[in-house]
């Protein structure tokens, strides 16, 4: 009866390696992937004031608290070349679907986010300027462009890291905003 | 032998371990800054995920040393410090994961399956030297050979 159980281990031990490298092979999984931390709690504290002339007040912890609906936060950069690519689908989905957009600018200069604006339009309510990245810290986040669903009352429930870019990003974040419209 | 220790020499040097750590984020209080750069050692780059934030040149790594050292002039213990990065980015930051229900696996694996390694061997061992018929001849297969010696040496 050991004698079976020894003659069994190897093959048992070389299935369950064999099963993590299955498992780990999966295309769709991305092991660089930090899971938030910030989902399911409050919003972190920052309060950001408004980039000059650009049409919009600035944005804090406070106006996120009571907003009334879920928004999403999207953190970008005039510098950051797929925050251009986002910003068609931002603005799509601010125009045309109705999504609450408030923006975080990140390490830059508000001159130069300014101009950015000028140049492909402003679909923000409210932009924030984080000119020293101290804001972006508390959010955790690791670069630009990054998207966060904040429900009505202040609790961030979901979490993109990169720009939202083809279907199912699209999707994922309009679920993410419904669950929280009608929950 | 001067060649033998410039090679030695240049050796030493290309081999120190790199850091990102520029002039301007270096603390005047040396004490400080020696725990700045030990706690930086131990955080792990955000985005280079494999450097520490005290090797690492990401924009993130710069913000988060400087974070570091502003906690530090503010009073915090290194505790408090780590504290405060883990509350921002979760524990994955750390370069020693935590000891908590969700980390049990990761560091009692490796002990235990080298405790079942060895107890398979051991197993293994004990058995074949118990069980193993012995080598040598017994009284029947004795008296056999002695008789097949016999012959051949009356022959």
């Amino acid at each position: 009866m050991v004698r079976r159980a020894l003659i069994a281990l190897p093959l048992l031990v070389a299935l369950s390696i064999g099963g993590f490298f299955w498992w780990g092979l999966d295309p769709a999984r991305d092991p660089g992937a930090i899971p938030s931390v910030l989902i399911s709690k409050p919003v972190p504290q920052f309060d950001l004031p408004p980039i000059a002339n650009a049409g919009v007040p600035g944005l804090s912890k406070a106006t996120l608290d009571e907003t009334g609906a879920p928004v999403l936060v999207n953190v970008f950069a005039s510098w950051c070349v797929p925050c251009r690519a986002e910003h068609a689908v931002l603005t799509r989905l601010a125009k045309r679907d109705g999504v609450r957009l408030m923006g975080i600018n990140y390490k830059d200069e508000p001159a130069d986010a300014l101009a950015w604006l000028s140049d492909l339009g402003n679909p923000y309510e409210r932009i924030g300027s984080d000119v020293s990245g101290r804001a972006g810290i508390e959010w955790g986040i690791s670069g630009v462009p990054e998207s966060f669903v904040v429900d009505a009352d202040g609790t961030v429930v979901y979490r993109q890291v990169g720009p939202i870019l083809g279907r199912e990003d699209i999707d994922r974040v309009r679920r993410a905003l419904q669950a929280e419209a009608t929950g | 032998m001067r060649r033998g220790f410039a090679i030695l020499a240049s050796v030493a040097v290309l081999s120190a371990p790199a850091h990102a750590v520029e002039p301007d984020e270096i603390l005047a209080d040396a004490a400080l800054e020696a725990r700045a750069r030990a706690i930086s050692l131990d955080l792990r780059c955000v985005v280079c995920q494999n450097e520490s934030i005290d090797a690492s040149n990401a924009g993130v790594a710069r913000d988060l040393r400087l974070l570091v050292r502003e906690r530090l002039v503010a009073g915090d213990t290194d505790a408090e410090v780590f504290a405060y990065v883990v509350a921002r980015y979760g524990d994955f930051v750390l370069f020693d994961p935590p000891w908590k229900p969700s980390t049990y696996a990761l560091w009692l694996a490796p002990a235990t399956i080298g405790l079942l390694g060895l107890l398979a061997v051991v197993v293994v061992l004990s058995r074949r030297r118990g069980g193993a018929a012995s080598d040598d001849l017994d009284a029947e297969e004795q008296a056999e050979f002695d008789r097949i010696m016999a012959r051949k040496g009356g022959t």
